[in-house]
């Protein structure tokens, strides 16, 4: 999928400029791209880097109502709002933003509840892998290998499949994209905003501060994750998976990029060992096996 | 945003959206982005790529320029910059 650079233009600036990001923040591209292709949005933000990234009050740098709230009560603040606005009558899209710590781990219980219930929320939960608001701490997304301040010496379990657990809830939509693919992104988002019911949108968003990268190959580490098959892209509906046209082909392991041009560019995979890589290769081989399976 | 909540003394948590709440971000910045008119494409991945939005484009079909303000010096956007004939149109110049 691809939207036309014109519309995109069109839409308005939802994350003002002179925010608390970081040089060559990955979620700060995935938000401006996502949140501004939805109409009259509410936001919901369990703590999470965008908690910081919103500023000290009473500035904010989020240009759309955001409520802030608990880290294991997103998904059901935002039920809340969805059904206090339809009985009001008022048009408008709920939207849960949460890292991977407040989808993988601390707020499972709670989208998984509103996934249950089918409320009408899209969820997007950008994965930078792991708790990079309070420090760089493993995470359930942090992949086999990574060093994080609670993993010194690499994590030595693989990382978790968010989507697979996500639809085994039978929810409308879900999708995966990368913002090495920014275009690709906001369609899937305006094609979401189109569907009734719980939403699952996984955004790859590489952190140069916690992955110990240069900045400004933020966008380019997006590419690779999907050029490596590391990143698969695909949306689910209604329980039919369909392979996106970016990345269809890296599903046949002689089209992918070698993993390690992905790992080199990265400092937290330093300490990593060859037999680790090669069992890394075995989990992005695995993860693939299982996706084949729900087409 | 709703116009008639009106703010007193702490009553509510409430913030209100602000240009550079983190103060001047510039001051960040130890190389500078320096755009190049004649090999711009006018293919926006700049635009789409700055973590900042502190590229701005005013309409489609005119060229991109920068807030220099606000801009971080990441250096996202020359790396994405397709450029003409391989010449890139912009480029990290020292502060």
């Amino acid at each position: 999928m691809k939207a036309k650079i014109t519309e995109m233009m069109e839409r308005p600036n939802v994350l003002l400029r002179g925010n608390f990001a970081c040089a060559g923040c990955g979620l700060s591209i995935a938000y401006r791209t996502s949140i501004s292709a939805l109409d009259r949005p509410i936001v919901v933000i369990p703590a999470c880097c965008s908690s910081v990234i919103q500023s000290l009050h009473p500035n904010v740098a989020f240009n759309v109502p955001t409520l802030n709230i608990a880290f294991a009560a997103h998904a059901s603040a935002a039920s809340g709002i969805a059904r206090a606005k339809k009985m009001r009558g008022e048009e408008v899209t709920t939207v849960v933003w949460s890292g991977d710590g407040g989808t993988y781990d601390i707020g499972l219980a709670t989208w998984s509840g509103a996934a249950e219930r089918n409320e009408n929320i899209i969820h997007f939960c950008y994965d930078n892998n792991f708790y990079s608001n309070t420090g760089a701490q493993r995470s359930g997304a942090t992949p086999r290998g990574a060093v994080t301040t609670t993993t010194p010496e690499g994590k030595k379990e693989k990382r978790k499949s968010i989507t697979r657990i996500m639809a085994a809830h039978d929810i409308p939509y879900i999708a995966t994209a990368s913002i090495g693919y920014p275009r690709d992104l906001y369609a899937k988002v305006k094609k979401a905003s189109t569907i009734e019911g719980y939403r699952f949108i996984l955004i790859d968003a590489p952190c140069p501060t916690g992955w110990l990268s240069d900045p400004a190959i933020t966008p380019e580490l997006g590419e690779l994750a999907v050029k490596t098959g590391y990143f698969p892209l695909y949306e689910i509906e209604n329980g039919n998976l369909i392979f996106s046209r970016k990345g269809e082909k890296y599903r046949d392991p002689e089209n992918r990029v070698p993993l390690e041009e992905y790992l080199s560019k990265q400092n937290r995979f330093k300490k990593m060992t060859p037999s680790q890589i090669v069992e890394v290769k075995k989990d992005i081989q695995h993860e693939w096996d299982q996706l084949v399976r729900l087409e | 945003m709703n116009e008639d909540i009106e703010l007193k003394d702490p009553v509510l948590p409430l913030g209100r959206p602000t240009l550079g709440s983190a103060g001047e971000t510039g001051d960040w910045r130890t190389y500078r982005p320096k755009f190049i008119e004649e090999n711009c494409i006018k293919c926006y991945k700049c635009w789409l790529s700055c973590p900042e939005g502190t590229i701005r484009v005013d309409a489609h079909g005119e060229y991109p320029y920068i807030d220099y303000v606000y801009c971080k010096g990441c250096g996202v956007c020359v790396h994405v910059c397709p450029g003409r004939k391989k010449q890139k149109a912009l480029e990290m110049i020292p502060e």
